[in-house]
């Protein structure tokens, strides 16, 4: 079996301050790490690689110092890392983003062996649009399983794969046809420590690096920020509110009661529906 | 960044919201984005309309007629009962086809999980822009949906257009916007389109549905009253504190994300940019500093009331009511001076 994860190279969004003055992100020494979502799905994968056999390749579209997120993914248990570098790809929104990534799956699907899963995870922290994993689905024609929380029985031979997909108020169970596309819910399982072998291995491995060109990218004009239908026209500080906050001034009074009494004064009408509700209607 | 609209857009006209219907429920974000999308459609002067995905029948039927309720001028609506259970593949057709046949300059959706899944989806195969989770939206001088959303957790927000693509879409999540009222109507101008599809075409198959349980089950995003706590509340234990003063005032329980983090509280509690958006009448939050990120779920509340040791912290600089107290101490008395307040022989006080 051959599975595809998707992994993004993010600032460690912990750490990100914001120019005062200019209002932009201060990347200056903000340390950067794999997209913790993308944990979820690479251990996903290497689980179902252990299981079934076969390979895990990862795959980034970034600057080529993404590459350090690769080699962290190799030592985790990967098998192959693939790293789509160009300056075309700069400024692309997730249209953009999904035409360079999958073309790049279908270059690795001719290399490596065509891909049976391809994960992703369910957002990044900086873009958080959600929208790359359906959009890499559609751009190569597979079915797509998102949010999804637990895999379930997958039947190479019948290329059935079940899963267990987060929707709303309940889960839904479903069967699909491989290949298809998942993307991974947080918290659904643990990355593993990584054994020293892969570490060893990870250090010196070499990693793929592939341009537009390579890739095999055909319209130059679908990458980055001329491929991107969005454009972003302004970027600002929320605007603050005007007054802060009225302090509870309780002097001798139980500050219970104090603020009891504050919160009512200004929400006259809550007291008698919270009463009504406190009767039980 | 210039507008040059190619030809074949420039008929592209309305403001359609996409209507979320699962078992016989309408996602109350739909409604939401009709309030969003009748302000677009009326600074436009074009019309605004509901499109409704689901299985024949009632439910379906129902959602249309509700849609004018809520400020839609017509409907479009695929019926089939192969949609009887969301499935990507069905409503990503049905959508794509009634975009292509009725051709909406914006199309808004939901930011929940289905919403995310078709919208993806849809953008993709139409090849057109798709601006996510937004928290305003606008039309500027030349027509344009200007559409804002907070980047980087919320420490900035930006401002995205899709300018030479239609229709131009964009998702925004439950409780952004403001539920509008309900006016009763008579439903207008309905327009069904066929899906074209068997189920043999679809080949993902729906196992079962295995419902979240009751107790399980928050309303946290709806509720008029929430009350919360943070890492300043120090344990899982003075964590019941919380769910204590909740129980009283029947209101839901949420937190900030480290207990969540810390396995004290479960995730569908979570309140913030990357949890839940919550806009109740009351919000009570104690130990909780107050982070950009928790902010932005919460900047739409009606009263923000603050507990909070430190006079310093971020969370005063946008509540409305603050208490400098400890509030392991202060939540127990709380709790016992509304049960007092609230409790039925105190009614004929207030009454007077
Ligand atoms: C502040 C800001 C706001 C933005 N808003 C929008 C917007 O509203 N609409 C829009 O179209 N674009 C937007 N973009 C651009 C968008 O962030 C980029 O296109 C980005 O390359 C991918 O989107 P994402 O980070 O949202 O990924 P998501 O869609 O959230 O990522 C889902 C998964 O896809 C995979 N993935 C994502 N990116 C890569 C990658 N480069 N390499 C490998 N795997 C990847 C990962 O597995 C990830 O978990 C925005 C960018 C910024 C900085
Ligand atoms: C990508 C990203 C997404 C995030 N999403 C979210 C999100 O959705 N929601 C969210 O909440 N956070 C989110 N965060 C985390 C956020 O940045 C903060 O770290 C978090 O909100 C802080 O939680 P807290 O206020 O409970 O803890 P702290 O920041 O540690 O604050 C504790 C507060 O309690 C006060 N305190 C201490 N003792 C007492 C006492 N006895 N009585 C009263 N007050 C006391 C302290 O003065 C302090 O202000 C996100 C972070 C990132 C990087």
């Amino acid at each position: 079996m051959h599975i595809v994860v998707c992994i993004k190279q993010v600032p460690d969004s912990a750490q990100i301050r914001v120019h005062p003055v200019t209002n932009t992100i201060m990347r200056q020494g903000v340390p950067t790490i794999i997209n913790p979502y993308d944990l979820f799905a690479l251990e996903a994968a290497l689980e179902l690689r252990d299981q079934f056999g076969g390979e895990v390749t990862v795959l980034t579209m970034g600057p080529p110092s993404a590459e350090d997120s690769l080699r962290k993914a190799l030592t985790f248990g990967a098998d192959r890392a693939v790293l789509l570098t160009d300056r075309f790809f700069a400024g692309a929104d997730t249209l953009a983003t999904t035409y360079a990534l999958a073309t790049a799956i279908r270059k690795i699907g001719e290399t490596y062996g065509a891909p049976d899963i391809i994960f992703t995870g369910k957002q990044t922290i900086d873009g958080d649009t959600a929208q790359v994993g359906p959009g890499i689905a559609k751009r190569l024609g597979l079915l797509q399983l998102t949010y999804v929380a637990r895999i379930g029985t997958l039947d190479l031979a019948a290329r059935t794969i079940e899963a267990e997909r987060r929707s709303e108020g309940g889960v839904q169970v479903l069967r699909t046809k491989l290949p298809c596309l998942i993307t991974m819910l947080e918290a659904t399982n643990e990355i593993r420590r990584g054994a020293m072998i892969d570490a060893l291995r990870a250090a010196r491995a070499t990693i793929v690096k592939w341009s537009a060109q390579e890739a095999g990218v055909e319209d130059i004009a679908k990458c980055g920020l001329r491929g991107s239908p969005t454009i972003v026209k302004r970027v600002f500080a929320p605007p603050p509110r005007a007054e802060k906050a009225v302090l509870i001034d309780f002097g001798s009074r139980p500050p219970a009661e104090a603020l009891i009494e504050d919160i009512f004064k200004r929400q006259p009408k809550l007291e008698a529906e919270l009463v009504a509700l406190a009767r039980g209607f | 960044t210039k507008k040059e609209l190619p030809e074949h857009f420039k008929g592209y006209k309305h403001v359609w919201v996409f209507i979320e219907q699962e078992r016989g429920q309408v996602h109350p974000v739909s409604w939401e984005l009709l309030g969003a999308g009748r302000q677009l459609a009326d600074k436009l002067k074009v019309d605004l309309a509901a499109v409704v995905i689901g299985p024949e029948g009632e439910a379906t039927q129902h959602a249309a007629t509700e849609a004018f309720c809520y400020g839609a001028d017509l409907a479009y609506v695929v019926a089939d009962d192969i949609l009887a259970d969301y499935r990507n593949e069905s409503y990503t057709k049905a959508l794509t086809d009634v975009v292509n046949a009725y051709k909406p300059e914006i199309l808004l959706l939901g930011a929940t999980t289905l919403g995310r899944d078709l919208a993806g989806s849809v953008a993709t195969t139409l090849l057109t822009g798709l601006t996510a989770d937004c928290t305003a939206l606008d039309v500027d001088a030349d027509g344009s949906l200007a559409a804002t959303r907070p980047t980087f957790g919320g420490s900035l927000m930006c401002t995205i257009y899709t300018l030479n693509y239609r229709p131009q879409m964009a998702t925004v999540r439950p409780r952004v916007m403001p539920m509008p009222e309900r006016v009763e109507r008579e439903p207008g101008r309905i327009v069904t389109h066929p899906l074209g599809l068997v189920e043999a075409d679809i080949v993902t198959k729906v196992l079962s549905f295995l419902p979240d349980r009751e107790s399980a089950k928050s309303n946290l995003a709806y509720a008029d009253v929430v009350v919360a706590g943070g890492l300043g509340l120090g344990s899982p234990e003075n964590f019941q504190l919380v769910r204590q003063l909740a129980s009283v005032l029947g209101a839901e329980y949420g937190c900030s994300r480290p207990l969540v983090q810390k396995g004290w509280v479960t995730s569908d509690r979570q309140i913030g940019q990357t949890g839940k958006t919550i806009r109740p009448r009351l919000y009570i939050a104690a130990g909780i500093s107050g982070a950009i990120q928790h902010r932005v779920g919460v900047e739409g509340a009606d009263l923000i009331v603050a507990i909070n040791t430190d006079r310093n912290a971020p969370i005063f600089d946008f509540a409305h009511v603050g208490i400098i107290t400890d509030a392991i101490r202060l939540l127990p008395a709380l709790t016992e001076a509304f049960r007092a307040r609230l409790s039925p022989h105190s009614r004929d006080r207030i009454a007077s």
